[in-house]
């Protein structure tokens, strides 16, 4: 399977990584090698394989609930680039 | 019944389809340990989890799971013992994950059906597609900075249950009635507290419209997070009409999210999230599949109560009320157990009517809900039991009734403290009787002479005379015995 550049560019939109128009057809190109690799994959027959969800085999731990966290406001705002009056501020969102 | 937009090429239908997001009634989030108590100050109820710093892992609520299978139960529905969580991708400020968790192929229950019963129309059936877990994003505020939007986290990660209907409501009322029993079932069961005021329940609405006849369906607006009962009715009505006018002057509608501007009446293109719609599902490698027994299914099936439609049947055949009064008795559980403690071991006609009719009344013009009504079921079922024994009047009870709805005392009290006991001596009625056609000869000679009405006029005097007290039907004896003397 081989990307095209306007693949790529919508890709790298959904990513919000901002790929210059030089580097496109380059990226498009490392991409369509590392799909291609992995479809080698496919060769195999995994009909009646039920899909590996994960290496052990455990079960799923799960919580009661009970509020035993949160409430640490400082910490969580701590790395906000930007924060008012215990909010998070972001450049406005229009819609 | 049927609703139909009358356009300039023919008659339109619409086809609607939601999708209820149900907050699960739970104290803890889906996936971590904080608080999910409405109105808490911003960002108090955010553990690391839910402001996805690196390295945090999502563990499961074991609660939640089980709201959302009894849910499923509630609806009829299939449940999967096999479901798998995945990441909807998408960036939004309020989305600190940058991905929802979310159930996209194998939800935990699958098809199932509701039935809703419209004033006038036979009751029919609302195919339920799916019910998947997911979590809530955060809370966007865009009014308290011109420049900035502000970003509460509280709500962020708590636990959905995201109900999707099939595309089987044909107009703004059907809607309307299948989000009432939604919010009615759910209620009953307990896993979601229907508050739409608070958030806990909204619903992306589906809106498409085809000419009567058609059978296919065509392109879909949806439009996101309509809040209340009265505005997905709205909304259904405009979006529909506005769909018609874009098919007669030649366009074409556009799949694409709206949202509903209820201050302007209409719906509007949502085009900020234009570019949102690939959301590139994929299963969250932190989370295994959600995998139940049948044995766990079977014991919360076990535990399920008796829900609105099964109670509605009852109320019908055990209590010979009508379909119309059985649904408004249903709908609330608090109601329903309500007039059950009335109606035990009374007339049940009477109970229903005394709670629909006087009580609801009552609680409307204070603007309190049953559950708060000072006057108990205990107290309204003593208060039809003095009717019966005769020891009030019907006139007298709603008398009383007002005072147990001012004071909360119960209604023998109340009987006992202001004297209101029937008079159903012979002796004094007589005497009034006597008094007042003595007094009142002309109307006397009246009714003599054969009009009958006057006994109307007599029956409210001799009533007056005895403050309300006497029992009406010995008064109707004993005057018309007299007045022939």
């Amino acid at each position: 399977m081989s990307l095209d550049t306007e693949t790529v560019r919508a890709i790298a939109r959904l990513a919000r990584i901002r790929v210059p128009g030089d580097a496109q057809d380059e990226l498009a190109n490392e991409l369509s090698n590392i799909l291609g690799w992995v479809e080698q994959l496919a060769e195999v027959d995994t009909d009646g394989v039920a899909p590996m969800t994960s290496v052990a085999d455990m079960t799923w731990p799960r919580r009661d609930d009970t509020v035993t966290d949160g409430d640490c406001r400082a910490k969580v705002l701590a790395n906000a680039p930007e924060r008012h009056d215990g909010f998070y501020t972001v450049p406005k969102v229009v819609e | 019944m049927t609703y139909i937009i009358e356009g300039q090429t023919g008659d339109w239908e619409v086809v609607v389809g939601l999708e209820v997001h149900a907050q699960i009634a739970s104290k803890a989030k889906l996936f971590s340990g904080s608080a999910t108590e409405f109105g808490a100050r911003p960002n108090t109820q955010v553990s690391l989890v839910d402001a996805a710093m690196p390295g945090m892992l999502p563990v499961i609520n074991e609660y939640c799971v089980e709201q959302a299978v009894k849910t499923g139960l509630g609806l009829k529905a299939r449940i999967n013992l096999e479901s798998v969580f995945e990441r909807k991708n998408y960036f939004y400020a309020d989305l600190p994950q940058g991905y929802q968790i979310s159930q996209y192929l194998k939800p935990v229950v699958g098809e199932g059906v509701v039935v809703i019963a419209l004033p006038g129309a036979a009751p029919r059936e609302v195919g339920i597609e799916r019910l998947h877990m997911e979590q809530d994003a955060g809370k966007s505020l865009h009014d308290q900075d011109p420049r900035r939007t502000y970003v509460d986290l509280n709500r962020s990660g708590v636990a959905l249950m995201e109900i999707v209907s099939k595309p089987d409501l044909r107009s703004p009322e059907e809607a309307g009635f299948f989000v009432r029993k939604i919010r009615s079932i759910v209620r009953y069961l307990g896993t979601c507290d229907g508050n739409m005021e608070q958030g806990s329940m909204r619903a992306d609405v589906n809106v498409s419209v085809r000419k009567v006849g058609e059978t296919g369906y065509r392109t879909r607006a949806e439009i996101k997070n309509v809040n209340s009962i009265r505005f997905i009715m709205e909304t259904i009505e405009h979006e529909a009409e506005r769909q018609v006018e874009v098919y007669e002057t030649g366009g074409e509608v556009v799949q694409e999210t709206r949202l509903y501007d209820a201050d302007l009446g209409l719906t509007r293109s949502m085009r900020a999230k234009e570019f949102a719609h690939d959301y590139r599902y994929f299963p969250d490698p932190d989370l295994l599949p959600l995998v139940l027994s049948q044995e766990y299914v079977d014991t919360i099936a076990a535990t399920l109560p008796e829900l609105p439609d099964d109670k509605n049947a009852r109320f019908i055949s055990d209590y010979g009320l009508s379909p119309y009064d059985a649904g408004v008795l249903v709908a609330e559980r608090e109601t329903a157990e309500y007039f059950e403690t009335v109606a035990r071991g009374r007339d049940a006609k009477q109970a229903a009517n005394w709670v629909t009719g006087n009580l609801f009344g009552a609680l409307n013009k204070k603007g309190l809900t049953i559950t708060a009504s000072p006057v108990s079921a205990e107290n309204l079922g003593a208060l039809l039991d003095l009717m019966a024994d005769d020891t009030i009047s019907g006139r007298i009870a709603k008398d009383v009734f007002e005072q147990m709805m001012d004071t909360g005392k119960a209604p023998g009290a109340i009987v006992e403290e202001k004297g209101l006991k029937q008079i159903t001596d012979t002796g004094p009625i007589e005497e009034a009787v006597d008094r007042v056609i003595a007094g009142n000869p002309d109307q006397a000679r009246q009714y003599r002479d054969g009009n009958g009405k006057t006994l109307g006029w007599f029956m409210g005097q001799v009533m007056k005379a005895t403050g309300g007290k006497a029992n009406p039907k010995l008064v109707n004896q004993i005057l018309r015995a007299k007045l022939r003397e």
